[in-house]
């Protein structure tokens, strides 16, 4: 399994044992949940409470929802860690930041440089996502700048 | 107009800095061309037939003079003198070195211009009328609303990786000049009786392989939660829009797949939680946006006669000019389809010529129209000759809007790696063929595309060509009572396919049974919708 | 015969595969045979092409010419611009491609 390249959390790495969106439910002990593109995010939903670690594959990095799995989580109050893992690369990584994603662990390593630069590229963001970032029609009319 | 701020700016700013490095990392073999290709289709940049090809946004089909005039610099100093003006309200240009994009794009940004999500699987540029605070029938000037829509959906972190391309239009009058229900997701702007505004949602046209009319999703959507309800449909979207089929995966076979009943379910489940998650604009960002929009100085007092003593400028005038909704104003629509030429095809000078006479007589704003024209929305009547003198003198002055030769057609194989045929050789034979006959014929809207990919909105046309390949040689079919207005309807195949001389004359032919069965006032297609399509088969094949 | 195509990557030109490197002229072109997939993926790897592959043509006394149509207009150039061809003052140009 690939290493966490990048994590903007301070808390402990989680290691807990991973299960699949369909196995979670059942079992009581579970933390940790493996998201796969076809899983509904939303059955987790009750389980939030245990949820420690949530981990959303990207088989391809052309296939975006992963993006939508990760802000419906966050929307629901899902605070612990989000992670990005398979086909991740330096030019989704602001996407992904802003959908919730909090941790990456990408199949191939990523250039560090390039990766920090992807990071820090953006000056503002449009509109709400799951950043907590305020958009622009927000700085523009002096709301949380 | 929208005039960037500098947090606008600083956007555009930032995407040419991003796309220097992508290109960087591409020639310096950090990406891969599989990982290369869909970062270059966002922006804009496409390997085509020739060379790269760059599809510049115009924004609602809006620009002023100097965007115009930036528009010709780019195609004289880093293309080969000439632009491509699209059926997206957009501009291509053939001959681009993927070396110089940078350069291009900072050029761009110089005058608040991009080409951001001009291609890729992700929200394109948004269309609209092009008649927009202009026209006398529209409820609100659409493009305020268009502009909120760019806003939201530039760089949306959630849909950058959608199952396919997503295009949305947005128009505000009865009259449809925007082909609105053939989009992903069409919005017209509806008052009800207490004069308040709201948003139609139609949801799942498109044209391509398998060509819908979006049905109607909601009546009724509040204006001051329109963006959410966009969110709403495009998370559906994203996440149940069919993956597995590259052919399947626009939204149109989404929504036909579960059913509008269905999807508009999902999207009304989706518009209720998102509604609490702070998505909408306020009002104050649309009224300050609103305030970029509001009417130029228009004098009062000016006449409405004019001088037509000269019977090609009159000629002009009845074809061309159309009414605007301040008196002694007058819409002006320049063809860019002379009697024999590339359809869309502009050159530098051309170009620039255009933002001169907005410049010198528009109030410096332009438009762009989803049939490859260019439009003066706000021109005094009294300049009208002077306009067209200096369009008659750069090849301009072409009467035939919405005539037989006013045709649209895409690139097609001179230029396209998708295309199965020419589609300009075609639109060449044929205007130059029925140029001497437009008054007669009228209204007749005919459109070409060189493969199924419709890009040539071949399904819309009251005549419809679209090229096939057969077994290695062009082949042409011939479609008959399309529209993309408000009475929107697909074309139906004629029948057997006719090679390139065969479909010009194939298209005379269709146009005489109409000479002959029409009724007073008909135009092509009211007569093909009376008659059906037995008598032009008839004359076709019989 | 089977030429190998594709396009510069830095400038987007179309080249043809000559034996020993690449050729905006296709009468320049050469016959790969079988190698063209071995030719192309070390040629993309070394970014010296992209979009490369192979196509079928017939030997003339000019040269090789593309079987389709799309070959013969990659070429030369847009049918519809004959001033922007590679040989603008070629007459036999237009049959050639056509």
């Amino acid at each position: 399994m690939a290493e966490v390249q990048f994590r903007f959390r301070n808390d402990e790495l989680v290691e807990d044992a991973m299960v699949t969106v369909d196995a979670f439910g059942q079992q009581a002990n579970a933390s940790a949940v493996r998201i796969e593109p076809g899983d509904e995010p939303r059955d987790l939903l009750p389980h939030l409470e245990r949820l420690r670690l949530v981990e959303v594959n990207f088989p391809a990095f052309t296939d975006g929802r992963g993006l939508s799995a990760a802000r419906i989580l966050r929307e629901a109050g899902y605070a612990g860690e989000l992670r990005a893992v398979g086909d991740v690369l330096v030019d989704q990584l602001a996407a992904l930041r802003r959908c919730g994603f909090d941790a990456f662990a990408p199949e191939v390593p990523l250039n560090e440089d390039d990766a920090r630069a992807a990071l820090a590229r953006w000056p503002a963001a449009y509109q709400p996502a799951a950043d907590g970032r305020a958009p622009l029609w927000a700085l523009r009319h002096g709301q949380g700048a | 107009m929208y005039v960037y701020d500098q947090f606008d700016q600083a956007m555009v700013d930032a995407r040419v800095a991003e796309f220097r490095d992508q290109v960087r990392r591409r020639l310096e073999g950090h990406l891969s061309e599989d990982q290369f290709k869909p970062l270059r289709l966002m922006n804009g940049l496409y390997l085509q037939l020739h060379a790269y090809m760059l599809r510049v946004a115009i924004p609602y089909g809006t620009l002023n003079s100097a965007q115009m005039r930036m528009l010709g610099q780019i195609a004289a100093k880093y293309d080969r003198g000439y632009g491509h003006f699209t059926t997206r309200q957009n501009i291509q240009y053939n001959w681009i070195r993927l070396e110089d994009a940078g350069d291009i794009l900072a050029d761009l940004a110089s005058v608040g211009m991009h080409a951001i999500q001009t291609s890729g699987n992700c929200i394109r540029n948004t269309t609209s009328d092009q008649w927009a605070g202009a026209a006398a029938d529209e409820v609100a000037d659409p493009r305020p609303y268009a502009e909120l829509i760019r806003q939201w959906s530039t760089f949306h972190p959630e849909f950058c990786a959608l199952p396919r391309k997503f295009k949305m239009a947005v128009i505000a009058a009865e009259a449809d000049r925007a082909a609105m229900r053939l989009h992903d997701i069409g919005i017209r702007l509806v008052k009800n009786a207490a004069g308040e505004l709201g948003a139609q949602f139609y949801v799942g046209g498109g044209m391509g392989r398998t060509p819908m009319i979006a049905p109607p999703i909601r009546d009724w959507v509040p204006i001051d939660q329109f963006i959410t309800y966009c969110e709403a449909c495009l998370r559906v979207y994203n996440r149940h829009g069919r993956r597995d089929n590259k052919y399947k995966a626009r939204i149109k076979i989404l929504v036909h797949e579960l059913g509008a009943a269905e999807y508009t379910r999902q999207v009304e489940e989706e518009f209720a939680h998102l509604l609490s998650q702070g998505i909408e604009p306020p009002a104050a960002e649309l009224a300050r946006i609103a305030a970029q929009f509001t009417d130029p100085p228009f004098e009062t007092g000016l006449p409405d006669s004019m001088d037509l003593a000269d019977p090609a400028f009159a000629r002009w005038v009845r074809v061309n000019v159309s009414g605007h909704k301040a008196p002694g104003y007058a819409v002006v629509t320049v063809s860019l389809k002379p009697a024999g030429g590339i359809p869309g095809d502009a050159s530098a000078a051309q170009i620039e010529l255009l933002a001169d006479l907005a410049r010198d007589h528009g109030f410096d704003e332009l438009r762009v129209t989803h049939t490859q024209n260019v439009v003066l929305p706000h021109v005094r009547k009294a300049d009208l000759y002077a306009i067209w003198q200096r369009l008659e003198a750069t090849g301009m002055g072409s009467a035939n809007i919405d005539r037989i030769g006013d045709i649209i057609a895409c690139p097609g194989l001179d230029y396209c790696s998708l295309a199965n045929a020419r589609s300009i050789p075609v639109a060449q034979a044929i205007s130059a063929r029925m140029a001497a006959r437009e008054d007669e014929i009228g209204e007749l809207k005919l459109k070409i595309s060189g493969c199924i990919n419709a890009c040539g909105h071949h399904h819309a046309g009251h005549i419809g060509i679209l090229g096939v390949d057969r077994k290695g040689v062009e082949n042409y079919q011939l479609l008959l009572g399309g529209s993309e207005g408000a009475d929107c309807s697909l074309g139906t195949i004629t029948g057997p396919g006719f090679d390139e001389e065969g479909i010009v004359g194939a298209v005379e032919t269709a146009t005489e049974v109409y000479l002959a069965r029409r009724e007073a006032g008909e135009r092509f297609l009211d007569t093909y919708r009376r008659i059906g399509m037995a008598p032009f088969k008839e004359a076709l094949y019989g | 015969m089977k030429l190998l195509t594709g396009n510069d990557l830095k400038s987007g030109a179309v080249i043809w595969w000559d034996g020993t490197g690449w050729s905006l002229h296709v009468e320049q072109a050469a016959d790969v045979g079988g190698e063209g997939d071995v030719i192309a993926a070390r040629e993309g790897a070394a970014r010296r092409v992209v979009a490369a592959y192979v196509v079928e043509a017939e030997g003339t006394p000019q040269g090789p010419r593309p079987l389709h149509i799309k070959e013969r207009i990659r070429a030369i150039g847009p049918t519809v611009r004959p001033d922007l061809a590679l040989r603008p003052a070629d007459p036999a140009l237009g049959e050639w491609v056509i």
